[in-house]
């Protein structure tokens, strides 16, 4: 049994410690120990982009790294996209309004590409959205009414049902 | 604003509006409840180990070490299992091709489960399966259909005496007469690449059994009809011993999600070990030995034709390799039997369907249920008939679609199309892909150095999935109906429920039958709560396969709520002392025709169901709930001698337009256009189809240009990954405009068609024709999908050698 190492990052914004096998992926890590099971497994080898999380700010895959690299850095998942308990993020709601997404599994790491993309460039072209999720795979929507809803955040012209 | 009672312009109050997705909130949020994300406290879970041979004798396993590993609970072979289940259904009458979750004595492909490993964390599972050790004895094997169809093959199954497990050659119509007095004929052969669905979310089951009630619980990211019942004769269970939670949204499927042997290993494991024990496959596991590839598919054909370019009749052999065992395979030959003449008017057929079992991974069904190679196969057809004659393939398909004013309109092969507007939905597509302008592109394009083409398709999406492939396949099986139902409450405090008996994978099941509900009552859709049943206190469903669900489904649900609105104006009237037929239903009230003052309010029925059985009219059933089951419109009929059946009920309509290019230096092909005209009746949830259209387009992307199970001449896969098995990203799929028609059916309950395989059913054919165009010029074809920059390169390649040796 390899010996264990603890690690203290930041999750969400909350502080958490623990004590991990040092092979544990970032992913396991997320998913199994702090049971945020929002950031999802889809090919484990870096290229569908279903486990896309900010680390520092930056998109990684979190199925690459191990849990011990993250030690001492701040990690934000699907689940602290939102501004406040039951209230969705500018991108969140356009995902919903543009039908965004279907079955929902690569959805998480969208947000995270796309949330990531809105910071660093808040009005992308199409060119841009579609560079941007170019590393994250989706099989229901065939990207359309991604790129749309990319559009549709970066207008801020949100219309609530 | 709109007024929310207001009725739309279809003249439904919901239907065809414009409405967020109720699922999508939970997903977005991270909120999602996937098969694993599910923990059960002292859960185990499962690794495999697996064949690294096509084909070898099992000559001895070892799993001492293995065992004696900390932390694992169970190390089990395919000895013990075998002996302990019973082997899954075939599809086709071919009992001696026994399938079971691991192999015993023999491994018959490459990526066959051979033992599994049950341990405290999946890291020790595979700790532990590392130790496996197995002996093999390697054996010839055969790698594709033609090596397997010869006299001497080495058999797969050698039990059941042949590689072939189906073969039949169907007869509809004078086709030798149509052939003699043709003007000309044209032969071809087409290929179909093994590409599959590829859900982002690989399967995963967890299974618990409980001693003290004699239930195994099942959770599993499935689609799959019939799957609880199938599960409980596997595992000797009484159907009431097994309970499938189908509140487990699935993350992807199009087809392919049937993880029967899975459940089975891990239900028996699951009881054997009295705890609850998961498995979820990674990706190499999935691509290898998940069994879900899909069809591949020679297709040899001949279409005899007039100057003029009529049609006049079609010979096709279809020879599919299914992989080393079969499921439902061999059936995807036969669904293309209710679609087998397309959009066209084609007299009579000729259709040889051959199911080939070879050393490959299992081929599973796969989005369009085989519907998406036979259209490929049609339509270059139609593209070749075209060049042959020197005429427009746009003229060409004009003089052989089936006219407006032809419906209902039956097919040689027994199918009665229920109704379409072939010619004006592609000259939508033309017109939105302003097609001379497209054509005058092309030709800048070849002027500027680039290969480029234009493609057309128009093909049918056969939906409203009955299971009539079934017993044409076997005679033995017959199955006549695949119903699907949905239960209506209304609660004490005056909400409404829905109840379903399926999983979803992506369709908005919540949102459609709230929107259906709505509709027929008349309350905001989204007030309506619609719950995934479990399979024992769940009404029958035969799963959202074959386009069938907006349906089927919803035919259901507006049926039960029908039943619920006839009950509160039966009540109403009763209360209001008139014959039903003098009350109207207005947004849940019930009101006396002749004087409005007179109304029994929504919130007054549902008490007087719930607590005033006084009020109620004599004999009438407390409370409100209801229940319908609606059997497949048109279906209920076995086949006739000949293989005549009516198929699908309904018939969606999609024509694509693509403007290609081709680097021909490196062969690879751009997407420059994209448009799809698209007829699937009446929308229910517009932006639902819409969704299910672009994303079939990009599968089609996929199947044509990109995605194939390639294997190594030993047999081994050779794209287990997503770097060699390449998926089409934001970066390959085009921007496409997709352009509605409505052509109502006349057998739904408010004109709705399938839709769930559209743009994954003409895409192929479109881009293929394309590319085609584009080659042309270089006197290059290809008929092989996928058309890879290599397969393109090569294509190139021979056609110049071609004319330097001709020259």
């Amino acid at each position: 049994m390899p010996s264990c190492v603890t690690i203290r990052m930041t999750v969400n914004g909350k502080a958490v410690e623990r004590t991990v096998e040092p092979r544990q992926t970032l992913v396991d890590f997320l998913r199994d120990e702090l049971g945020l099971t929002g950031t999802h497994v889809g090919c484990e080898h870096g290229v569908c982009g279903a486990c896309s999380v900010l680390l520092d700010g930056q998109p990684v895959r979190s199925c690459c790294m191990f849990a011990v690299q993250a030690d001492g850095l701040q990690v934000t998942t699907v689940e602290g996209l939102a501004p406040a308990r039951g209230r969705l993020s500018t991108l969140q709601d356009a995902f919903c309004e543009a039908h965004a997404l279907q079955c929902g599994y690569c959805t998480p790491g969208m947000l995270v590409a796309c949330h990531a993309l809105l910071e660093r460039n808040p009005h992308p072209g199409e060119a841009q959205i579609r560079e941007a999720i170019g590393g994250n795979l989706c099989r229901c929507t065939g990207y359309q009414q991604i790129v749309d809803a990319v559009k549709l955040a970066s207008s801020q012209e949100l219309c609530h049902d | 604003m709109t007024d929310a009672t207001a009725r739309g312009a279809n003249g439904f109050r919901y239907i065809g509006r414009r409405r967020r997705a109720v699922e999508h909130r939970r997903f977005v949020l991270g909120q999602g409840r996937y098969a694993a994300d599910l923990r059960l406290p002292g859960m185990l879970h499962v690794a495999l180990v697996a064949s690294p041979h096509a084909h070898a004798r099992i000559v001895a396993i070892d799993v001492a070490a293995a065992a004696a590993l900390p932390g694992v609970e169970a190390v089990l072979t395919g000895e013990e299992l075998q002996q302990q289940v019973d082997p899954m259904l075939p599809g086709v009458d071919a009992p001696k091709v026994a399938r079971y979750p691991l192999a015993r004595g023999v491994v018959r492909y490459c990526g066959e489960w051979v033992v599994a490993v049950v341990a405290a964390t999946r890291a020790q599972a595979e700790d532990a399966a590392e130790l496996v050790r197995v002996e093999y004895e390697p054996l010839a094997h055969a790698g594709d259909a033609a090596s397997a169809m010869r006299e001497d093959a080495v058999l797969v199954h050698p039990e059941h005496g042949s590689n072939v497990i189906f073969q039949r050659k169907f007869r509809w119509g004078e086709v030798d007469a149509h052939f003699a007095a043709a003007a000309r004929q044209l032969s071809y052969r087409v290929r179909w690449g093994r590409s599959s669905t590829v859900p982002i979310e690989t399967f995963g089951v967890t299974c618990a059994w409980n001693d003290a009630d004699g239930l195994l619980d099942v959770w599993a990211s499935i689609q799959m009809p019939k799957y609880p019942d199938q599960l409980a004769r596997c595992l000797r269970l009484p159907g009431n011993a097994v309970r499938v939670h189908y509140d487990i949204d699935v993350g992807g499927s199009y087809g392919v999600k049937r993880g029967l042997k899975h459940t089975v290993l891990v239900g028996y494991l699951a009881r054997r070990l009295g705890r609850p024990v998961r498995l979820l496959e990674d990706r190499l596991e999935n691509m290898r030995g998940g069994d879900m590839q899909g069809p591949d598919r020679q297709f040899d054909v001949t279409l005899a034709f007039d100057d003029d370019g009529t049609i006049r009749s079609m010979r096709m052999r279809a020879i599919d390799d299914i992989g080393a065992y079969s499921g439902r395979a061999p059936l995807q030959l036969g669904k293309p039997v209710g679609a087998i003449v397309g959009p066209y008017r084609i007299a009579s057929v000729e259709y040889e369907a051959i199911a080939v079992l070879t050393h490959k991974t299992p081929q599973e069904a796969v989005r369009g249920f085989g519907q998406s190679p036979t259209n490929y196969a049609i339509e270059r057809g139609m593209d070749k008939v075209a060049r042959a004659l020197g005429m427009d393939p746009v003229e060409l398909r004009r003089r052989n679609l089936i006219g407006a004013d032809e419906f209902p309109y039956l097919i040689p092969s027994g199918t009665t199309y229920d109704s379409g507007d072939y010619e004006v939905v592609m000259d939508k597509a033309l017109r939105a892909a302003s097609y001379d302008e497209l054509l005058r592109e092309r030709d800048a394009l070849r002027s500027s150095g680039l290969l480029a083409g234009v493609g057309l398709s128009t093909c049918l999406e056969p939906s409203g999935g009955n299971s009539s492939f079934e017993p044409l396949f076997n005679a033995r099986n017959e199955t006549t109906t695949w119903m699907d139902s949905c239960l209506v409450r209304i609660d004490l405090g005056a909400t409404v429920t829905a109840l379903i008996g399926t999983s979803s994978s992506g369709q908005a099941h919540e949102t459609l039958v709230s929107t259906v509900v709505g509709e027929v009552l008349l309350r905001e859709p989204d007030s309506i709560r619609v719950l995934h049943a479990d399979s024992l206190n769940a009404l029958p469903s035969n799963s959202p396969v074959g386009s069938r669900m907006a349906i089927m489904l919803g035919g259901a649900a507006a049926g039960a709520a029908k039943k619920l609105r006839a009950k509160l104006l039966a009540m109403g009237a009763y209360r209001l002392g008139a014959q039903v037929d003098a009350v109207d239903y207005v947004d849940g009230a019930v009101v006396l025709r002749a004087d409005a003052s007179c109304r029994v309010s929504w919130e007054q029925l549902v008490d007087i169901a719930h607590r005033k059985h006084h009020e109620l009219p004599p004999g009438m059933e407390p409370g409100l709930q209801e229940k319908f089951v609606w059997e497949v419109p048109t279906g209920g009929s076995l086949p006739d001698a000949d293989g005549r059946v009516q198929m699908y009920p309904c018939h969606s309509f999609e024509s694509h337009v693509v403007l290609a290019s081709i680097d021909p230096l490196t062969g690879k092909v751009s997407l420059l256009r994209y448009v799809v005209g698209h007829d699937c009746g009446v929308m229910i949830s517009p932006d639902v189809v819409h969704g299910m259209t672009y994303g079939g387009v990009a599968h089609a992307v996929g199947a044509s240009l990109m995605e194939k199970f390639a294997f190594s001449d030993e047999g081994q896969l050779l794209s287990g990954t997503f770097m060699d098995y390449l998926l089409p990203s934001a970066e390959e799929v085009p921007a496409i405009a997709i352009v509605d028609h409505c052509t109502p059916s006349p057998l739904t309950e408010f004109g709705q068609k399938g839709s769930g395989e559209a743009g994954y059913l003409g895409g192929p054919a479109a881009i293929a024709n394309a590319v085609n165009d584009a080659l042309a010029v270089r006197g290059a074809a290809i008929d092989s999908l996928p058309m890879t920059p290599q397969a393109v390169w090569r294509a190139l390649r021979e056609a110049a050698n071609h004319e330097g040796t001709t020259a």
